[in-house]
C-alpha cells in the first residue's frame, strides 16, 4: 500500500479489527493521529476528562462484548486515563487505551508531559506496548485486541511516541499473530469434568454461582439447563448478575455483602458449589474460610491463578466456562433423569417467597424510596434496556432490587467500585446499542465525580437517563457509619447542587419528582426524548441498604432481617 | 518432602522473554501480590531472546502454588515451575573480599578457600578477593569462617537452579507453541 505514517498505520489496524468509536481528548503528543483522524470514517466522541473516556470504552466494550477504544496524550492525558484501566481490569473488561508519548529522544528526560505511563500502567493492564519504530504498529494492534479479547479479558495500553506516530515506512498488516507466552484456548479436561458429573449428579443440595466470567464466555444457556436439570438454585456474584434469568425460579439473586436472605441463607446449606467465572471476591464470599464451609466446590475459570487464590476449591477446570459447562451438561443428560421435585428444591421456594414477600409488598403510601424506585424502573423499563449503576447504596438497591433477565443489561463498576463510573459508562453503552434505553442509577455523590460527561451525551446524539437516588449524603459511607461508628458522621453530607439546573446548563432535560407517582410519569416522558435526561429523586438521607452482611462476617450474619428470625433459627 | 526447604523458600524456575521490560513486569507482579523475593538470578539461555530467572521467595506450598499461576499468566513468561530442592541443583557465585595484612593470614585464608574448593582471583597488598560457588550454605559456612579476618566486601549472585533429569525448557517451549 506503499509508505504511510505510524499514526495512519494505527488507524489502518483499528479499522481492521472493527473498531467504529473512539473516545478520548486529543494533546500535543498524539496530534499526528488525531490529524489522520480528520480523514479517517472512525466516529470519535470528544469527552471532557479522560477517565470518562475510559469508561465509555469500558462501558462500551461491557454491552456489546467487542473491546472498546480511548484515546488520550500524554502526561496528564495518560494519567487521567488510570482510574478508568484500573476499573476495566478489576472487572477483566477488554479496553484497549492508546496514549501519546513524547519523541524517543526525550523518553526519559522528564520532557514536557512526559510520564512514565508503561510503568503506571504495568499493574492495572493485562499487557501494554510502546512501540519504538512504526513498523511496529500492525502488529501491536493485532496482538492488543488479540491479548484484551481473549482468555481473561482486560485492557492493554498502547503508547506511541510522537516521532514514531509521523515515522513513515512501508506497511503490511498481519492477519493472525501468535504469542509464545501466551495461550488463551484452554480445552476442558475430561478427567476433571467427569468428577464434575458424579459430584452433581449425586449432589443433594446443589446450587451455581455465577460470576462475570459467565458472562463474557456467555455461558448462559448451559447454566440455565444444568440449572433446571438439577434443580440447582443460582445465585450470582455482582459480576454475574443477568448471567441467569432473576425471575426464573431457580434464581436467588445477588451472594453477599449485600445479598438477598435467599442466596446467602442457602449457600451454607449447598452440598455442592459449581461456582463459574468468579474469583470469590472478599464481597461475594464474606468470611471466606467459613464460605460455603459444607459443600463440595468446583470452580470453572478461564483463569488458573483464580483457583483457590482466595478460597480453597476441591475440583478446578481451567477452561472456558461455556465449552465446560456444554461438556458437563452433555455428560450429565446421559447420567441421570431430569430432577422432579426435591426437598432442596422446595427450600429454595420457601426462601424465594419470604424474600419476594418483603421486596415485593406493594408499597401502601406514594412516598420516595428505593425499593418501590426499582421496582417502578423495572416495570417501565423494557426487558433490553441497560442499566447502568454508580457505586455506593445506588449500587447494592440495583443489584438488590432491580431484576435483570439477560446478560450484559447490567452494567457496574464491581472490583474498583469506581464512583463516576456509571455516568460515562451508561453513554458508552449506548454507542453500543443505541436502539435500548440505557439508565445510570446514581448517587448524588458518584454523579458529580463525571457530571461534565452529560455534556458529552448532549453535543454527541448519545442520550441516556440518569436517575439520580439523591439522599444529599455520601450514603453508603454514612450507612457504615450509622451502622458501625456510632452515627458519627464524618464528612459525608453533600448538598451542594441542583440537579434539575445542571442538567438544563449542559443542554439535557431535568426534573425533579416528589412521589412515586411522579417518578413513573418523568421517566416516561424521558424514554421519550432524545436527549439526556436528568431525574432527581430525593430521599431520606437515613435509608439503609439492607439486609447486610457486616464486613468481614460470615454470610450467614445476616443483619436487618430480625422480622424472620424464625427462619433463621429454622434450617 | 514439600517444596519449601528448610528456611522456608521456594525455587522458582521461568524462562521469558530477553526483552527490556521484563524484570520490571515480573518484579512488580511479586511486589504487587505480596510476594516477597529473596533472591533472584537471570540470564541469556541456549535460545537466542530467551532469558532463565531462578526466584527464592519465602512462603509455602500455598504461595508457591499462587507464584506459579501468577507467573504464567504474565505474557512474557514462556515457561515456569516450582523446583524441588532435591530433584535440582543450586549454585551460588559469591566474591568475598577479605583483609589480609599479614603473611600468616594470607596463607590461613588460602587453605579454607582451597577446602572449599574456591579460588583467590585477586591479591593486593593488605586484602584479596575470594571466588566461591557452592550452594547458599556452603557460602555461609565459608563467611562464617573467614569473618574473624575481616570482611571488606561481599557480592554475592543469588541461587541459579536447574532441574535434573533430561528434560528442558527448549522442549517446554516447543510444547507451548504446538498447543496452539
Ligand atoms: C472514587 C471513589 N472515591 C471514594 C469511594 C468510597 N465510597 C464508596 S461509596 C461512597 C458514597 C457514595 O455516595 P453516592 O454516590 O452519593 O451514592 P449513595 O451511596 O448515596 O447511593 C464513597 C465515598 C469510592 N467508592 N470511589
Amino acid at each position: 500500500m506503499g509508505k504511510i505514517s505510524g499514526a495512519k498505520a494505527l488507524l489502518e489496524a483499528l479499522k481492521k479489527e472493527g473498531v467504529s468509536i473512539i473516545f478520548g481528548i486529543p494533546g500535543g503528543a498524539i496530534l499526528p493521529i488525531y490529524d489522520e483522524l480528520y480523514d479517517f470514517d472512525i466516529r470519535h466522541v470528544l469527552c471532557q476528562h479522560e477517565q470518562s473516556a475510559a469508561h465509555m470504552a469500558d462501558g462500551f466494550a461491557r454491552a456489546c462484548g467487542k473491546p472498546g477504544v480511548c484515546f488520550a496524550t500524554s502526561g496528564p492525558g495518560a494519567t487521567n486515563l488510570v482510574t478508568g484501566i484500573a476499573n476495566a481490569y478489576m472487572d477483566s473488561s477488554p479496553l484497549i487505551a492508546v496514549t501519546g508519548q513524547v519523541p524517543k529522544s526525550m523518553i526519559g528526560k522528564d520532557a514536557f508531559q512526559e510520564v512514565d505511563i508503561i510503568g503506571i500502567t504495568t499493574p492495572i493492564t493485562k499487557y501494554n506496548f510502546q512501540p519504538r519504530s512504526a513498523s511496529e504498529i500492525p502488529e501491536i494492534v493485532k496482538k492488543a485486541f488479540f491479548i484484551a479479547s481473549t482468555g481473561r479479558k482486560g485492557p492493554v495500553l498502547i503508547d506511541i511516541p510522537k516521532d514514531v506516530q509521523t515515522e513513515e515506512f512501508e506497511a503490511e498488516f498481519p492477519e493472525k499473530v501468535t504469542i509464545r507466552g501466551y495461550n488463551p484456548y484452554k480445552k476442558p479436561c475430561e478427567k476433571q469434568i467427569n468428577i464434575a458429573v458424579k459430584w452433581l449428579a449425586s449432589a443433594e443440595r446443589p446450587m451455581i454461582l455465577a460470576g462475570g466470567g459467565a458472562i463474557y464466555s456467555e455461558a448462559s444457556s448451559y447454566i440455565l439447563k444444568i440449572s433446571e436439570f438439577l434443580l440447582a438454585p443460582v445465585a450470582t456474584s455482582l459480576m454475574g448478575k443477568g448471567v441467569f434469568p432473576e425471575d426464573h425460579p431457580l434464581s436467588l439473586g445477588l451472594l453477599g455483602m449485600h445479598g438477598t436472605l435467599a442466596a446467602n441463607k442457602l449457600v451454607s446449606e449447598a452440598d455442592v458449589l459449581l461456582s463459574v467465572g468468579t474469583r470469590f471476591s472478599d464481597r461475594t464470599t464474606g468470611k471466606v474460610d467459613e464460605f460455603c464451609k459444607e459443600a463440595k466446590v468446583i470452580h470453572i475459570d478461564i483463569d488458573e491463578a483464580e483457583i483457590s487464590k482466595n478460597k480453597k476449591v476441591d475440583l478446578a477446570i481451567i477452561a472456558d466456562a461455556s465449552e465446560a459447562l456444554k461438556a458437563i451438561y452433555e455428560k450429565l443428560i446421559n447420567y441421570l433423569s431430569k430432577k422432579e421435585e426435591t426437598p432442596w428444591f422446595k427450600r429454595v421456594k420457601e426462601f424465594k417467597e419470604i424474600w419476594e414477600g418483603w421486596i415485593f409488598e406493594e408499597e401502601s403510601n406514594k412516598e420516595l424510596k428505593p425499593i418501590p424506585i426499582l421496582k417502578i424502573l423495572r416495570k417501565i423499563l423494557p426487558i433490553d434496556s441497560i442499566l447502568v449503576t454508580e457505586v455506593g447504596q445506588n449500587q447494592m438497591w440495583s443489584a438488590l432490587y432491580f431484576k435483570v433477565f439477560k446478560p450484559k443489561t447490567f452494567i457496574t463498576s464491581g472490583g474498583l467500585g469506581t464512583m463516576g463510573f456509571g455516568l460515562p459508562a451508561s453513554i458508552g453503552a449506548k454507542a453500543a446499542k443505541p436502539d435500548v434505553p440505557v439508565v445510570d442509577v446514581a448517587g448524588d455523590g458518584s454523579f458529580m465525580m463525571t457530571e461534565n460527561a452529560l455534556s458529552v451525551s448532549v453535543a454527541e446524539n448519545l442520550p441516556i437517563i440518569a436517575v439520580i437516588i439523591n439522599n444529599k449524603v455520601l450514603g453508603m459511607v454514612a450507612q457504615w457509619q450509622r451502622l458501625f461508628y456510632g452515627k458519627r458522621y464524618s464528612a459525608v453530607k453533600l448538598d451542594r447542587v441542583d440537579f434539575v439546573k445542571l442538567a438544563e446548563a449542559y443542554g439535557a432535560h431535568g426534573v425533579r419528582v416528589q412521589d412515586l407517582n411522579e417518578f413513573s410519569n418523568a421517566l416516561k416522558e424521558c424514554l421519550k426524548l432524545d436527549v439526556a435526561s436528568v431525574i432527581d429523586v430525593p430521599i431520606s438521607p437515613e435509608e439503609n441498604v439492607l439486609p447486610m452482611v457486616p464486613p468481614g462476617s460470615s454470610l450467614e450474619k445476616i443483619m436487618g432481617v430480625e422480622k424472620w428470625d424464625w427462619v433463621m433459627k429454622k434450617g | 518432602m514439600g517444596l519449601g526447604d528448610e528456611k522456608g523458600l521456594i525455587l522458582i524456575s521461568a524462562v521469558v522473554e530477553h526483552k527490556p521490560g521484563v524484570l520490571h513486569r515480573i518484579s512488580n507482579m511479586f511486589r504487587r501480590r505480596d510476594f516477597n523475593i529473596e533472591s533472584i538470578s537471570v540470564g541469556v539461555t541456549e535460545f537466542k531472546d530467551l532469558a532463565r530467572m531462578t526466584i527464592t521467595v519465602k512462603g509455602d506450598e500455598k504461595i508457591a502454588d499462587q507464584v506459579v499461576k501468577q507467573m504464567s499468566k504474565l505474557i512474557d513468561v514462556i515457561h515456569v515451575e516450582a523446583l524441588n530442592w532435591g530433584n535440582s541443583v543450586q549454585r551460588e557465585l559469591a566474591l568475598i573480599k577479605l583483609k589480609a595484612e599479614t603473611h600468616e593470614k594470607r596463607s590461613e585464608i588460602m587453605d579454607y578457600t582451597s577446602v572449599f574448593r574456591g579460588r583467590i582471583i585477586d591479591v593486593a597488598r593488605e586484602s584479596l578477593i575470594v571466588e566461591i560457588t557452592g550452594d547458599s550454605e556452603k557460602i555461609n559456612a565459608f563467611i562464617n569462617l573467614t569473618k574473624q579476618f575481616g570482611i571488606i566486601e561481599v557480592a554475592r549472585t543469588g541461587i541459579t537452579a536447574l532441574a535434573r533429569g533430561p528434560s528442558s525448557i527448549g522442549e517446554e517451549v516447543k510444547k507451548n507453541l504446538n498447543e496452539r
